[in-house]
């Protein structure tokens, strides 16, 4: 603990140092506020925006999570049907990668024709995102399973199913984390994206509104709130992994 | 007496495909254990040890032949034989007593008696502080011993043993060897067991079959006469060096030029029991 500890000094330090840059350009340099604020002024406008604010990353918060966890579940359960049934993979995971290509700006606009601008859309959009990374991590950590233990497995007699749940599986959670955790991060950016398609609230919508009347500092202070989200579900997911993930196993995987 | 196992008329073709020719790596093998027998086969790398026990295993089917476990023919079934691979094979995100209660539950032990039992074997066998613990913190030469401890308690009657103690260091090897050679002198166990070490399979065996080189046959069947419980001690007696040497003469590779065989094939036949990659 301490050593993880000493490991954020050295980013923190330098963050600190940016700030007071930034500060210090933006007053000697004379910058115009809805150009660039500095920070103290963005400190002081999150201050009075706070409770809009908390209103806002409540929405995006709801539709993020949710998203998040169907999304996962749905990459979950897609990679053990591919493994699990025969030739589904193979019939399947090219299509699967090609539906990738599709760019998620085109693909907002169709799902309010479909769903029109209630929560639906937003759902659909996030849950296409986040199913993806989960699913081809998942799909990597079923069929890499180590050849030595598949093979001591087989000759004990375990059956199919025994093989899925006492190898595959638990062979393939380190990868679920990496999965996870690259998915956690596309989900916040694609709610933002989400709210600003269509909708009422969320952080994507007081963006669009602070840029429309040129408000820079509520900008920034947006930002920084869409950033603290990242971070706190990254590391929701991160102490998941610590307590899930045990022996070696947990330093496979990014 | 009933017996342990049978095989019979065993051979293997792996067929070539585009790149390689088809491929005869066991040849008409025919040999049996009795119940309560200890019986090593002693063959060059590369003779299709292994290919057997992937057979016995029900994991490969023989070309032709047969294989039966107490006049059961077992072709192709998995699950009949306690089986300790070359490498421990531990699962890591298992502790060690998990690891043992893994492989007792699929071969069908009931949970609860799993758990007993894997507690009073690590502890009999001075492992019960590692209990625990995660396999990778263990040295190589303790997770052999979960990993045997894995066959000795799965309840199929034949165990196959498939060069325990090929990955160990000489002299981890030999306090292996006698543990080994207790445990199962108070147990009485039929071992199927694999190894290149002339020397193990005089201490462990009480009958050893030397197979030749690529295709494997049998070259000769040697009952061992040391009376148990054995000892180190057999070590300095004459007839073991005896024994040694015959064994040794009968697996050396022949002189350059003399014979067919390809260079290094009986490179595996160690005379000292040795660490093999
Ligand atoms: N699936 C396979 N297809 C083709 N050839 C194979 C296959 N499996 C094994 N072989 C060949 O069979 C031969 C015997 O292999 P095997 O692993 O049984 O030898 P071994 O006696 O166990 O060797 P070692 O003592 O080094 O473990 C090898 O030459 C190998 O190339
Ligand atoms: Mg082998």
């Amino acid at each position: 603990m301490a050593s993880k500890i000493r490991r954020l000094w050295p980013p923190l330090a330098v963050l600190v140092i940016v700030l007071a840059g930034w500060q210090g350009a933006v007053v000697l340099l004379g910058i115009n506020e809805y150009e660039l604020p500095s920070p103290l002024v963005i400190g002081a406008t999150a201050y009075e925006e706070a409770p809009r604010l908390f209103e806002h990353t409540k929405a995006t918060l709801g539709i993020t999570m949710l998203g998040f966890i169907i999304g996962s579940a749905a990459g979950f359960v897609l990679a053990a049907l591919l493994h699990l049934i025969p030739g589904a993979k193979a019939g399947f995971y090219p299509l699967l990668v090609l539906t990738q290509n599709v760019p998620v700006m085109a693909l907002g606009p169709l799902l309010v024709i479909w769903f029109g601008f209630g929560l639906m859309p937003k759902i659909i959009l996030l849950t296409i995102v986040c199913f993806f990374p989960i699913s081809v991590a998942m799909l990597t950590g079923l069929t890499k399973s180590d050849p030595k233990l598949l093979n001591y497995m087989s000759m004990i007699g375990a059956s199919k199913s025994q093989l899925f749940w006492r190898l595959e599986l638990p062979h393939a959670v380190p990868y679920l984390f990496s999965g996870l955790k690259i998915a956690a991060s596309y989900s916040v950016i694609s709610a933002i994206y989400a709210e600003t398609i269509g909708g009422s609230e969320g952080l994507g919508v007081y963006m669009r509104l602070s840029m429309r009347g040129w408000q820079t500092a509520n900008m920034f202070a947006a930002i920084a709130v869409v950033i603290t989200l990242s971070l706190v579900l990254f590391g929701l997911i991160f102490v998941l992994e610590r307590l899930f993930v045990r022996g070696t196993a947990g330093s496979k995987g990014e | 007496m009933e017996l342990a196992l049978e095989v019979a008329g065993v051979s293997k073709i792996f067929p070539g495909d585009g790149s390689s020719a088809a491929r005869t790596v066991l040849d008409h093998l025919t040999f049996h254990i009795k119940d309560g027998e200890f019986v090593t086969l002693l063959g060059p790398s590369g003779s299709g040890k292994t290919t057997l026990f992937h057979i016995i295993g029900g994991l490969e089917k023989p070309s032709s032949g047969d294989v039966r476990l107490y006049g059961r023919s077992t072709l192709g079934k998995r699950g009949e034989i306690a089986y300790m691979p070359q490498q421990a094979s531990l699962m890591p995100w298992l502790t060690v007593a998990r690891n043992i209660e893994l492989a007792l539950d699929i071969a069908g032990v009931d949970r609860k008696a799993a758990r007993i039992l894997s507690r009073e074997w690590l502890e009999r066998v001075g492992l019960a502080e590692v209990r625990d613990a995660y396999p990778h913190v263990l040295s190589g030469g303790m997770q052999q011993r979960v990993s045997f401890l894995r066959a000795l308690l799965s309840p199929q009657p034949l165990m196959c043993l498939d060069e325990p103690f090929g990955a160990l260091d000489a002299l981890t090897r030999m306090q292996m060897q006698t543990w080994l050679l207790s445990l199962w002198e108070e147990n009485r166990r039929s071992v199927l067991f694999v190894t290149h070490s002339i020397e193990e399979a005089l201490l462990l065996s009480d009958r050893i079959i030397v197979l030749s080189a690529s295709p494997a046959t049998i070259i000769r069947e040697i009952e061992v006469p040391f009376p148990r419980p054995r000892g180190e001690m057999i070590w300095s007696d004459p007839l073991f060096n005896a024994m040694k040497r015959e064994i040794y003469e009968l697996l050396r590779p022949e002189e350059p030029g003399s014979g067919g065989r390809k260079e290094g094939q009986a490179h595996g036949i160690c005379q000292e029991p040795s660490p093999v990659g």
